[in-house]
Formats: C-alpha cells, structure tokens, sequence
C-alpha cells in the first residue's frame, strides 16, 4: 500500500511555484502551505491563474519553475505516483454522456485498478450512498446539472484520494445543488481529505477553511474569510475582492 | 504487481469503448451502412466498361455464318443491335444523329473467305468520340471474335487474339470492388478514430483521463483496438456484398487478406489520431478525414492505373499506404498470390504504420498538456 504522509505533514506545498506562457507569467512565485483535511480556497478572476496552478499540481502540465509536493509526492519529479493519490473534478465535468451512471462509476474506477470485487463493492457503496440507486441505469447525459456534479465528484473519488481538486465545480448549478455539493464536500474533509476549490462565487469562498486571492498569478492574501476581510479592510470578502482589483487596476 | 495494475486501465478503456460504439449510431452506421451504400454506389455506378451499345447491322453476307457473328456481338453484351441498314451512308447518319453508337458491318466476301480459310473481315465502327465506349466496343468485339465458332466447318479463321487475363468478363467491379474495400476501411478508420478522440477533448473527458493513472500506452490501446476490431467487420461485411452483388472472386487465402489487413488498419487509426492533434471539432475531424482521402483515390490506384500517371504522381502514390494494400486486396483477391509476392507490401505498411503511430502518440502527448 502506499505509504501515508506523516501526520504533521502538510498535504500541498508549493515552493516558488511558476509558470510562464512566453511573455505571460501565468503564475508567479506561488507558495502555499495545505493541511491535511482543510477546504482550500482558490479566489480569481479569469486569468488569475487558478486552473494554471491546478494543473501543475495535477501533474497535467511542468511548471517553468519551483515545485510541489502532493500528499507527499513530489509532483514534478513523479506525476504518474501523484495520480494514484489525486481525484480532479473539472468545471465540465469529464463525464460520458453515452454511459450510465453505473457505466461511469466502473470506468473510472477500473482506472483506479478498482476492479473485481473490491471495485464492485465501492460502486455499490457509491450508488447508495449518494442516492444514485434510482438512476444507476440512467445515461449521464439525461442529468441534470446537480446530478451531473454529484456523478463527478463520485468519479473523481472512487479511489478515495488523499488530496481532491474541484475546479469551478458548481457553475451553472442551482443553489440547493449546491448546497448539497457542500455537504458532500465537508464530509469528505472530515474524513481527511484535502480540498482544494477554485472558484469565482463570493459564497462558496466562503465556505472554506482558508481562501488564497489570486490576482494575475501572484499571491494576493491568504489566510481564513474573516482575516482576509479584517486585513483588507473591507465590510466583506466581496468588498474586500473588489478592493483588490481596483488597487491593482489602479497600480496597472 | 507493477504490471498488474497497468495493464487495469487498459480493460476499463476497451470496455467503455466498446460501450460506447453500440450506443453511438453514427460509427455503428459509419460500421455497416457506409461501407454498404458505398459499395453499391461505387459497384454499380463507377463502370469504366461500358456495356449495350446501340448498334446497327449491316449484312452484306447475309449467310448463317454471318448471323452467327452478330449473335457472337450480341453475346458479348457490349453490343445491342437497333437496327439494320442497307448501306454505309445510313450508318454514318444514324451514328451522325446519336441513334446508334457502333455499327457491325459484314462483307459480302465473309463467309467465303471464311470457308476457304482465309482469314474472314467483318468491320465494327465506333463512335469515339466517348473514348471509353470506343474502347469497350473494341473489348467486346474482340471477346466476340474469341467466341465466335462458325457452325460451317471451316478452318481457323477469326485472327483476334486477346486474352483478358483475372477478370474475364472485362468486368470493372471486380476491379473497383477490392479496391474500396481498401478506400472504405481508410476512411472510416481515419475517421472514427479522429472523431473519437476529439470527442473526448470537446467533452472534457481527456483531461479527466490525464489526471488519471491511466498510462499512455493504456490510453493509445484503448484507442486502436477497439477500431481494429470495427476494421475487421467491415472487410467482412464488404468481402460479402461483394462477392454477393458482384461476384468478386476470392482466389487466394482469406487468412493472409486479415493478416495484411492489419498494418493497414493500424496506419490508418494512426493518421487518424495524427489528424486529432491537429483539429478542434469532430466536423473539422471528418473534413481532414475526407481531404486526406481524396488523394488517396486519385493516386493509390484505385480509379485510375498508376502505369498511366506521370513519375511524381506515381512517387506520391508510394507514400500511400492504401497504394500498396490494393495491390495486396488485388492479388489476393483477384490473382490468388501468396505471401511469398506480397511481402514487400507488408512491409511497406508496417514501416508507415510504425512511423505514424509513433509520430501521433508523440503529437498527441504534446497537445495534452
């Protein structure tokens, strides 16, 4: 089995983490510290660099420079052991339409190596226990919204992985769905899992533990919503966002 | 264990491919409606040979010999005969207006030459201003003069000597037909495997597989074998149409046709991951597939012979994997040949194959990231 980190050990770090597209630095400099079973927030604009920095620490792309340490994997130097270690959720999802419910479950944890009986009895555990029982047999793409997040987020943990990336994951989604999500979403940190959730909705930042403000791939400020409300300054996280902006707009 | 696990992803790959393709009608019908459609299609409609000229009669001879001839053209079914006529100049008009197309004339001195031994004139003229049907009619009137055998004994009198050597009957299907099995199977292939890898991409899957520990030879598997097998039934499917509607024979050995069948197929599904690289949507997908085809007709052969076409043309033609696997369907198919005169075929098409694959992979694994 793979060995775990040890306890004291953070589940994210990243040191001096940068990447460049040519001219454009896409994400300068950053360095984070992740604790094991905290909810994450990544806070930008479009641009700010937040997928940029998801799919480094995915394994998806090199960055130019730095590095990055994944549930204890160095993720430069060894991408293909992080994935075993990582689920990802995208803002579109990454299912099949053309599969069912039950369909997507197996594949995706047959990629995990989660097959035979072992395998079956996590899609049975999955299905039961995020209500799926009734759709099993639906094809994914007849979901809806809510039901189409709560698939993925079962796709991209049926390994039960120790670090979990949502990128966007409630966009376009109604506001009970994503609610719910949440829920789910605080389970699985209570349970140990490191969350980490880029997002533009003032209210899901909210909801995390700690919120990191990106703004054209640098570090803005980090630490816990009200913090960052008191050090900016601001009445509340979307004031004290704004405020960011037009600082820099102005500094620009 | 190692190996255990990596080979997991590759299973769940091919199962969901295979889910996949039942579900999607477009490659089931892409699978087996294209290919049948466009066998009837080609078969029936591309005949380089043209077959029931109208033709007119003139009987100078008016002998039983000489009837004998006319039923000989008859025969062939390259001639149809609407009339007859009296004299020269009523042929040159009626051809002149368009009624007719060829005209049979036999001399009075036909069958008299015929008995003495001498050897027998009978003169076929032919609108040539259709190159195509001048040529057939002189196809068919020399099968008619190797199958004339004058009831009158009469020595060896008729001088035409052709032999149509594999096809006999000058048929062109039996030519045409090997030949899409080759063309179909490219494009579909190239296509399928496009459009399904774009698909993935379009729909956020890929990225989904990436951050996966599927590795990369599970991910390009999962995406050949599947479509080799679909490659399979369609030479399948289009071996039995053709041998059904169009009587292509199969002399040599089917096994060999499957075995050469697979470097080709594997080149194709390359070309067609290349062209994923290289495209956003599966309708720009499908349009590669297309424009990459299109070269392929001119220049492999399939329509045109390649001895005709000028040395670059030719050249081109060598850089074509359907080029050498219609020279491998014709032999086999046509010629009954063994491994023994196909193999530089073979390794032809396993040299492209190799090239492609790995230079698509590489492309592929770049457009990742």
């Amino acid at each position: 089995m793979n060995a775990p980190a040890p306890p004291a050990a953070p589940a994210i770090v990243t040191t001096a983490l940068h990447k460049r597209f040519g001219d454009l630095v896409a994400v300068q400099s950053l360095s984070l510290s992740i604790a094991k079973g905290e909810i994450f927030g990544l806070l930008g604009a479009n641009g700010s660099g937040k997928t940029t920095t998801i799919r480094m620490l995915t394994g998806l792309m090199p960055p130019t420079s730095g590095s990055a340490m994944v549930a204890g994997v160095d993720v430069v130097r060894d991408p293909e052991e992080v994935r075993q270690r990582l689920g990802y959720m995208s803002q579109r999802y990454g299912l099949y339409d053309d599969l069912t419910v039950e369909e997507n479950l197996r594949f995706y944890a047959g990629l995990y190596g989660l097959v035979g009986t072992e395998g079956r009895a996590r899609i049975e555990e999955q299905i039961s226990g995020l209500d799926f029982t009734a759709r099993r047999r639906q094809l994914a793409g007849t979901l809806s919204g809510g039901w189409k997040q709560r698939l993925s987020l079962a796709c991209a943990t049926s390994h039960r992985p120790d670090v979990l990336f949502l990128d966007e994951p409630t966009a376009g989604v109604d506001p009970a769905a994503r609610r719910a999500f949440w829920g789910m979403i605080r389970q699985l940190a209570r349970g140990g899992t490191t969350i980490l959730v880029t997002t533009h909705y003032m209210d899901e930042a909210e909801r995390c533990d700690r919120l990191a403000i990106l703004w054209r791939g640098r570090l803005e400020a980090v630490g816990a919503p009200p913090e960052i409300i008191a050090q900016l300054g601001a009445p509340s996280l979307e004031d004290a966002f704004i405020a960011l902006q037009l600082r820099d707009e102005a500094a620009a | 264990m190692i190996g255990r696990i990596a080979r997991w992803p590759f299973w769940a790959m091919l199962r969901k491919e295979f889910i996949q393709m039942r579900r999607d009608r477009m490659t089931l019908g892409m699978m087996i409606g294209v290919p049948a459609i466009q066998l009837v299609l080609f078969g029936f409609a591309i005949r380089t040979e043209v077959r029931h000229l109208p033709t007119l009669v003139l009987d100078e001879a008016r002998t039983r010999e000489s009837r004998e001839l006319v039923a000989s053209l008859v025969n062939s079914s390259y001639f149809d005969i609407v009339g007859e006529v009296r004299g020269r100049a009523e042929i040159e008009a009626r051809i002149g207006r368009g009624d007719a197309a060829a005209a049979v004339v036999i001399p009075h001195e036909f069958t008299r030459d015929l008995k003495r031994g001498r050897g027998a004139e009978a003169q076929v003229i032919v609108d040539a201003a259709d190159p195509l049907s001048s040529q057939s009619a002189l196809q068919g009137a020399s099968l008619a003069g190797l199958n004339f055998r004058p009831s009158a004994r009469t020595r060896q009198a008729l001088e035409l000597r052709v032999r149509p050597w594999y096809n006999p009957m000058l048929d062109s299907s039996t030519y045409i037909v090997p030949g899409i099995i080759g063309v179909l199977l490219s494009m579909t292939m190239i296509i399928i495997n496009a459009m399904s890898v774009v698909r993935e991409r379009e729909r956020g899957t890929l990225e989904q597989l990436i951050v996966t520990p599927v590795d990369r030879t599970s991910l390009m598997l999962g995406k050949i074998v599947p479509f080799l097998l679909v490659g399979y039934v369609q030479v399948t499917v289009i071996l039995l149409l053709g041998r059904l509607l169009f009587d292509v024979p199969i002399r040599g050995s089917l096994l060999l046709l499957y075995l050469m069948a697979f470097p080709f197929v594997v080149a194709n599904l390359g070309i067609g991951l290349f062209f994923s690289t290289l495209v956003r949507t599966q309708a720009q997908a499908m349009q590669a597939g297309f424009l990459f085809i299109m070269p392929n007709i001119l220049l492999s052969g399939f329509m045109f012979p390649r001895a005709a076409m000028p040395d670059p043309a030719q050249w081109l033609g060598l850089t074509l994997p359907l080029t050498y696997f219609l020279e491998v369907l014709r032999g086999i198919l046509l010629k009954g040949v063994g491994f023994e005169a196909l193999w530089p075929e073979f390794l032809a098409m396993c040299g492209f194959a190799i090239l492609i694959v790995t230079l698509s992979v590489r492309r592929f694994h770049k457009t990742l990231e």
